[in-house]
C-alpha cells in the first residue's frame, strides 16, 4: 500500500502535500496515506497521565528522541486540586526520568511556549495533544492535534501516520481598517467555511506580507474550529525577517496546486466579528450584537489564551483601557499567554495600564478557557472572551453564555459593561 | 437488545465530557459518570453495555481529549453512528476500539429504539428491518485486525501500511 514509487509526472503541490512529502518516504498527494517523521511532540498536563500510561504500560516504550518531546504544564497551572497536583508531579518525574523537555507552571500556554522556544519551525511537523496545535502553521509548520494514543505512538516511534489532507485556499485581499484584527479575520473565515467546512482538510492561507507572527498564530489557531487538520500560512512579512527562521524554498505551495475550495476574504470591508453562543461558527457583526444585547450586562471579560494572549493582544486591550476603568459589576481577567509575554508587557508598562484600569492579572497559562479554574462562570452569567470556544458549559455552568471576540472588543466591553466596540468608549483616542 | 441514544448535530467534546471532569480533575475512577453531564444528565446512570449512540453531522468536534471517548468506553457504549465525525475524535474512537460508523440513522430511528448491532459485520437490526453500515476505512482495517493501533505497533514495531 505504501510503495516508494514517486509519481512519474509530479503534479504541483499544496503546502500540506509538500511538507508531508518531504518528511515522509515519497511524494504524496491529497488522499494518500503517509507515514512521516515528527519533529516535535507536545504533551499537556491534562493528558500527561494517559500519555505515560500508554508509553509505559501499553507500549513498553520510552521516547525515541527525547529532545523531540516537550511536556507543558499549562491547562491547570498552578494546580487547583490534589489530583491535579499529583498528575503534574508525575509529569515532572517522567520528564526527569526520560530526558524530555518540561515547561513548568507559569512558563505559559503550550503553543506560545513552543513557538517562543523555536520548537516549531518552517517545514516541520509538530503534533500536540491539544486541538489548537494547528497554531504552528503560523510559521509554516504542519501542526496538528491528536489524542493521547496517537501522541504516545509519535513519541515512541518518532513518526505518525495520517491521510494527506485536501486543501482549502484562503486568499486575503486589501488591508484591515483600524480596530479590525486577525481575530475578526479568523472568525470571518470560520463563518464562511462553517464548523465542519474544512474537516480533514488543510487550510492554506495566502496573506502576502500581512500579519505579525502573533497574528498568524491567531489565524492558524482557529482553523481547527472549522474542523481542519492543519492551518498553514504561506511565509511572508516578519516571518521572513524577524525571527531568524531558515525557510526552505520547497515549503512554498506550487503554482497550479489542486484545492478543493478557494475563498477570498476582503480585509478592507471587514467589520469586527463576534461568535455568539454556543458554536464558534455562529458569527455576527459586533455592531449588530451590540444592538441586540444593549440591555445585557456582561459579568466577565477574559483576555488571554493561545488564541489571543500575546503582546499584540495586550497592547490592543491597553490602548482601549488606558486612563479608563472597568465598568462596575464587570470583572476583567487578563492572563498573558507566556512568561515572555508577561515580561514584555511588564517592561513596556502595559500591565500597569491594565492593572490601573481594574484588570485582574493571572498566571500565564490557559486560565478559565475550559472551565477548570481561575474564573469559571455562574449560572446565567455572560462572558465576552478572546478564547476559542463558546460551547455549552465550556467555562463553567451550562447556563452561562460565552461570546468570542478580539482583545479590542473585549476591552471596550469591559469599560462599557455591555457588548461594545472600541469607538463606543467615551474619549477613545483622546488620551495618549 | 441495545438501546438507541439519539443526539443532534455538532455534539462536541465538551458535551461528551466537560473539561472540568477530566480524569485528572474528577478522578480516574469516576470521570465517566459525567458523560453528557450537561446535555443528557441521565445518560451515565442509565446507559447499558452495548447501547448505541446516533447523532447528526460533525460528531465530536472540538478538543483532542481522548478521555471523552474513554468515558464512553468505560460505560461500554457499543458503537457510535453519525453521518460525519470530527477528525481528531474519530481517530481517538478507533484508537480506543470504539466502533464508529459514518452513516445517518437519525431519520430512521428514534431515541429509545431497541436495536442490535453486529460490530464485525456492521449490520444493525431494528424493529423495521436491517441496515448495513459502511465498514471502517481500508487503511484502518489492518490495525483493527490486531485489536487496536497500539497492539499493532507493539507487535510489528511500525504503522500499518509502513514498509517493514
Amino acid at each position: 500500500m505504501m510503495g516508494r514509487m514517486t509519481n512519474p509526472t509530479p503534479r504541483p503541490q499544496t503546502m500540506a502535500e509538500k511538507i508531508l512529502s518531504r518528511r515522509g518516504t515519497h511524494t504524496v498527494y491529497a488522499g494518500d496515506l503517509a507515514v512521516v517523521e515528527v519533529d516535535q511532540v507536545m504533551v499537556v498536563d491534562s493528558i500527561a497521565q494517559s500519555f505515560i500510561q500508554r508509553m509505559q504500560q501499553d507500549l513498553g516504550a520510552t521516547p525515541k528522541y527525547p529532545e523531540r518531546v516537550s511536556i507543558v504544564i499549562d491547562h491547570v497551572a498552578p494546580a487547583s486540586t490534589v489530583s491535579v497536583a499529583q498528575a503534574q508531579k508525575e509529569a515532572r518525574e517522567y520528564a526527569a526520568q526520560t530526558g524530555v523537555r518540561l515547561f513548568d507552571v507559569g512558563r505559559g500556554i503550550c503553543h506560545q511556549v513552543l513557538m517562543e522556544e523555536g520548537l516549531a519551525r518552517p517545514g516541520w511537523i509538530v503534533l500536540g495533544s491539544d486541538s489548537h496545535s494547528t497554531t504552528y502553521g503560523a510559521v509554516a509548520a504542519f501542526g496538528s492535534g491528536m489524542g493521547a494514543t496517537d501522541i504516545a505512538l509519535a513519541a515512541a516511534s518518532g513518526k505518525t501516520w495520517l491521510k494527506v489532507p485536501d486543501s482549502v485556499k484562503v486568499t486575503f485581499a486589501g488591508d484591515l481598517r483600524p480596530g479590525v484584527t486577525a481575530k475578526d479575520v479568523a472568525l470571518e473565515m470560520i463563518r464562511r467555511l462553517g464548523a465542519d467546512g474544512a474537516t480533514y482538510q488543510s487550510i492554506e492561507m495566502h496573506a502576502g506580507d500581512r500579519f505579525t507572527r502573533g497574528e498568524r498564530m491567531t489565524l492558524a489557531n482557529l482553523c481547527v474550529e472549522a474542523g481542519a487538520k492543519a492551518g498553514l500560512v504561506v511565509p511572508g512579512g516578519e516571518i521572513l525577517t524577524a525571527y531568524g527562521y531558515d525557510i526552505p524554498e520547497w515549503v512554498y505551495p506550487d503554482e497550479g496546486a489542486t484545492y478543493v475550495q478557494s475563498i477570498e476574504i476582503d480585509l478592507g470591508t471587514l467589520n469586527p466579528r463576534m461568535s455568539a453562543p454556543s458554536e464558534v461558527d455562529n458569527v455576527f457583526d459586533v455592531a449588530q450584537l451590540r444592538e441586540d444585547l444593549r440591555d445585557v450586562h456582561v459579568d466577565q471579560v477574559f483576555i488571554g489564551t493561545c488564541t489571543n494572549g500575546r503582546i499584540e493582544d495586550l497592547h490592543a486591550a491597553a490602548n482601549v483601557l488606558r486612563g479608563r476603568r472597568v465598568a462596575p459589576g464587570t470583572r476583567l481577567l487578563v492572563i498573558p499567554a507566556s512568561s515572555q509575554v508577561m515580561e514584555d508587557a511588564m517592561a513596556d508598562g502595559t500591565l500597569l495600564t491594565l492593572q490601573r484600569a481594574g484588570a485582574v492579572l493571572g498566571t500565564p497559562g490557559c486560565g478559565p478557557c475550559m472551565g477548570r479554574h481561575q474564573g469559571v462562570l455562574a449560572p446565567g452569567e455572560v462572558c465576552v472572551s478572546t478564547s476559542n470556544r463558546n460551547f455549552i458549559g465550556r467555562m463553567g455552568d451550562k447556563d452561562a453564555r460565552i461570546y468570542l471576540a478580539s482583545p479590542a472588543v473585549a476591552a471596550a466591553t469591559a469599560v462599557m459593561g455591555r457588548v461594545a466596540l472600541p469607538e463606543d468608549v467615551p474619549g477613545q483616542g483622546e488620551v495618549a | 437488545m441495545a438501546r438507541i441514544w439519539k443526539f443532534g448535530d455538532s455534539v462536541n467534546t465538551d458535551d461528551i465530557l466537560p473539561g472540568k471532569f477530566a480524569p485528572f480533575m474528577a478522578g480516574e475512577d469516576v470521570f465517566q459518570t459525567f458523560a453528557f453531564h450537561y446535555i443528557r444528565p441521565e445518560f451515565a446512570a442509565s446507559v447499558r453495555p452495548g447501547d448505541v449512540l446516533i447523532g447528526g453531522r460533525n460528531w465530536g468536534l472540538g478538543s483532542s481529549r481522548e478521555y471523552a471517548p474513554q468515558a464512553l468506553k468505560k460505560l461500554q457504549v457499543g458503537g457510535i453512528v453519525a453521518p460525519s465525525f470530527a477528525r481528531i475524535h474519530y481517530r481517538n474512537l478507533l484508537n480506543l476500539g470504539i466502533p464508529a460508523f459514518e452513516f445517518d440513522l437519525t431519520g430512521l430511528l428514534e431515541d429509545g429504539a431497541e436495536v442490535s448491532l453486529d460490530v464485525q459485520t456492521g449490520v444493525l437490526t431494528h424493529a423495521g428491518g436491517t441496515v448495513q453500515l459502511p465498514p471502517p476505512p481500508e487503511f484502518l482495517r489492518e490495525a483493527l485486525a490486531e485489536g487496536s493501533i497500539l497492539a499493532f505497533f507493539k507487535k510489528h514495531g511500525r504503522f500499518p501500511g509502513e514498509p517493514a
